[in-house]
């Protein structure tokens, strides 16, 4: 189906995440909130997120950014969390107590979503509620003070996986959660980055006129974290893309696409270079770090166009 | 007419929650609460009851399912016993933070390691600060009538509490007996229709729910939970007597049994409290002033209550089914709470007995209370804290 997105609507529409919330000078979250909710702007939306940064700067009582109903309970838990609110809501509309098509849709971090809350997605997903997960990756647990998760890269220096003189870093790669969800058989699946705004709002739309789980992962440049400059979290992400370290793929109803490809595919050290996390990488005992990580994108990416090109 | 039936205690829970009829379940088998949701799963399978039932995959993500749902503005219900409530731990706290009115079968149980499934009370005890009201239930017939009335507590505007209803695994969750059900009809008008004050699902006056609070204001928040924890007896114990108009079966704060002129007697919980009556009258028979006392609200714990029941006794023994390993009894612990502002009051010993489902027996009852006469007698305590029915 074709999501059209027209740039002068949009700017139309009203922001449902009002602006002085918490989060940090330069943070993507809210950008990534905002644009989801702007994408959603056409439904009534019931919005939830797990403990995290998102969760903890924009909801402190007695003030809330949420313009939409919106709901926090827990970290590990935003799946099970909005299958419970889906699942009154089904009840309600069978009984006739409510008609209208409501959104149901949860925003958190990596940790929330990759490690501590991947069973309750996992069921949430399972069990096919009527609901879309968006994931904003940061790649660590930033809110805690950026202790590695499993969303951190490889080679990354966090406060608990640190570069020391022993150990270079994070010494595992990072997990794949969008083929984990891809392989929940779930209608829609898809990886997307803020840079790429269109790309990223139409993923949204089109997630949402799908009855059913959806996924969607994207990618969230964190300056506290990444060590990177206040103004470089856009920059970042179309580094992410351009590298191919974040493809922009969607798999829709099993079919794989990849709805972006870079004419030229940048090499990794482009995107680590600007960032102090990868710093102690280059240098000559840690060469073999950057030549794994670009092996792994390599091969990664060549598996994304083969499944691409085995779905047409 | 009442109708009567032989039916476990799961099943008697399973039929209230039919027949309350409540908007969402979620829930996540464990024995001994399995045949509770399996039963209540066939009345959705088969149109008995128009709830969604959430099938969730631990837990924790079942109280979780639940505290959205709540939010959300309907009336949920769900069941778990021993490590399941364990895992719920987290978001018992959450539920009854966010004042949300979910009923909750606990189907009593012991917690690992080692892994044993039986009844025992570890559960509900080591839940008993999250801020849940709790009801605790001798049979399958208090286990259906506090389900009943579980929710119109937990409804009451004054209150917005979650309720756990406490039954004991195994000895009355998979025991047959009798029971007089009420009709659909009184027990739908009973606990009739609930409205949320807040629901999370009013689009038209959005609602953020689950906020960070700050040293500013958490204190004040957690005070306004202990204050309304303070109205809830009243409201437990008009319910109670709405319930009795309607069944003819009285319920209030905790059951004595010959206590009112007992000079000495035993505080024991759920079922081995039937047990413990046998063994009251027959010491009765013997000429002994022995009396009972079984609680039923055991959170919040009425004090004043308590303490008036118990002031005249020589001695008391309260029985505990289950430890705070290095403490006392968590019942002894309250009920010497209760005693201690009294100018007079009866010794107090406490007894562990029937951990991991072990049985109670009538001898165990005869020689607490043979040992409450010798205290009685002599005002003596010897041990305060003792395991009974051990193999040695």
């Amino acid at each position: 189906m074709a999501v059209q997105i027209n740039l002068k609507e949009l700017s139309k529409k009203e922001l449902m995440l009002s602006p002085g919330h918490r989060l940090c000078a330069g943070c993507t979250a809210p950008i990534i909130a905002k644009m989801v909710l702007l994408a959603a702007a056409d439904y009534p939306v019931v919005a939830n997120s797990p403990t995290g940064c998102l969760e903890v700067s924009t909801c402190i009582s007695d003030y809330t950014a949420w313009k939409v109903p919106w709901i926090h309970t827990a970290f590990e838990n935003a799946g099970a969390t909005l299958s419970g609110v889906e699942t009154m809501y089904r009840a309600w509309k069978r009984k006739g107590k409510i008609d209208k098509e409501v959104k149901f849709i949860a925003i958190g971090g990596d940790g929330g979503t990759y490690d501590i809350g991947l069973q309750s997605l996992s069921g949430a997903m399972e069990r096919g509620h009527d609901l879309l997960y968006v994931c904003y990756d940061n790649g660590a647990y930033m809110n805690t003070g950026i202790q590695r998760s499993s969303a951190t890269p490889l080679g990354a220096d966090t406060t608990t996986s640190p570069a020391g003189t022993a150990v270079p870093g994070k010494v595992q790669r990072r997990k794949d959660l969008t083929r984990i969800m891809a392989a929940h058989n779930i209608p829609y699946a898809a990886q997307a980055a803020p840079s790429h705004w269109q790309d990223f709002l139409k993923k949204v739309k089109k997630a949402l006129e799908i009855k059913g789980p959806k996924f969607i992962n994207v990618i969230s440049p964190c300056n506290r974290g990444w060590r990177s400059r206040l103004d470089d979290a856009i920059q970042l992400s179309r580094l992410a893309v351009q590298t191919c370290y974040w493809p922009l793929y969607e798999v829709a109803e099993g079919a794989t696409k990849v709805t972006y490809k870079p004419r030229e595919k940048k090499p990794i050290e482009e995107f680590l270079k600007v960032q102090g996390r990868f710093k102690h990488l280059f240098t000559p005992e840690n060469e073999w770090i950057i030549k794994k990580f670009q092996q792994d994108i390599d091969q990664e990416w060549e598996r994304l166009l083969q499944e691409e090109s085995q779905s047409s | 007419m009442a109708r009567v039936a032989a039916v476990t205690g799961n099943e008697a829970v399973a039929e209230a929650l039919r027949q309350i009829n409540p908007d969402v379940c979620a829930a996540y088998p464990i024995t001994p609460q399995t045949e509770l949701m399996q039963r209540f799963s066939s009345f959705v399978a088969n149109g008995k009851v128009d709830t969604e039932i959430i099938l969730v995959e631990s837990e924790h993500s079942a109280m979780s399912a639940c505290v959205g749902a709540a939010a959300a503005g309907g009336r949920v219900a769900t069941a778990t016993c021993g490590p399941g409530l364990a895992l719920m731990w987290e978001m018992l706290y959450v539920a009854s933070g966010m004042r949300l009115p979910i009923v909750m079968a606990v189907v009593n149980r012991s917690l690992s390691a080692p892994l044993n499934i039986h009844g025992d009370h570890s559960d509900a005890m080591g839940a008993r600060d999250s801020g849940w009201i709790q009801l605790w239930s001798e049979n399958a017939q208090e286990a259906y009538d506090n389900t009943i009335q579980a929710f119109r507590i937990a409804e009451h505007l004054d209150i917005r509490l979650p309720v756990m209803v406490c039954m004991d695994g195994f000895i009355i969750s998979h025991s047959i007996a009798r029971i007089d059900y009420l009709e659909d009809d009184p027990v739908k008008n009973f606990v009739a229709d609930y409205k949320s004050v807040y629901p999370l699902l009013d689009l038209d006056n959005p609602k953020s729910f689950g906020p960070l609070i700050l040293t500013d204001k958490y204190h004040e928040y957690k005070r306004a939970q202990h204050e309304v924890m303070t109205r809830v007896k009243d409201v437990v114990l008009t319910v109670a007597s709405d319930f009795e108009k309607m069944s003819g079966r009285k319920y209030e704060l905790f059951e004595t049994y010959r206590l009112d002129d007992a000079e000495i007697g035993i505080v024991i919980l759920n079922s081995a409290a039937g047990t413990a009556k046998d063994v009251v009258d027959s010491f009765r028979e013997r000429g002994v002033k022995a009396g009972l006392l079984k609680p039923r609200l055991f959170r919040p714990f009425p004090y004043e209550e308590y303490a008036q029941a118990l002031q005249r006794l020589k001695a008391v023994a309260v029985l505990d089914r289950s430890d705070s390993f290095g403490g006392y009894g968590p019942v002894f612990m309250e009920i010497c709470s209760a005693l201690y502002p009294l100018a007079q009051r009866p010794a107090a010993v406490n007894k562990i007995y029937g951990l991991g489902g072990r049985d109670f027996l009538p001898q165990h009852a005869a020689e607490v209370f043979a040992e409450l006469e010798e205290i009685a007698r002599t005002g003596r305590v010897k041990t305060t804290k003792e395991y009974i029915g051990v193999k040695e």
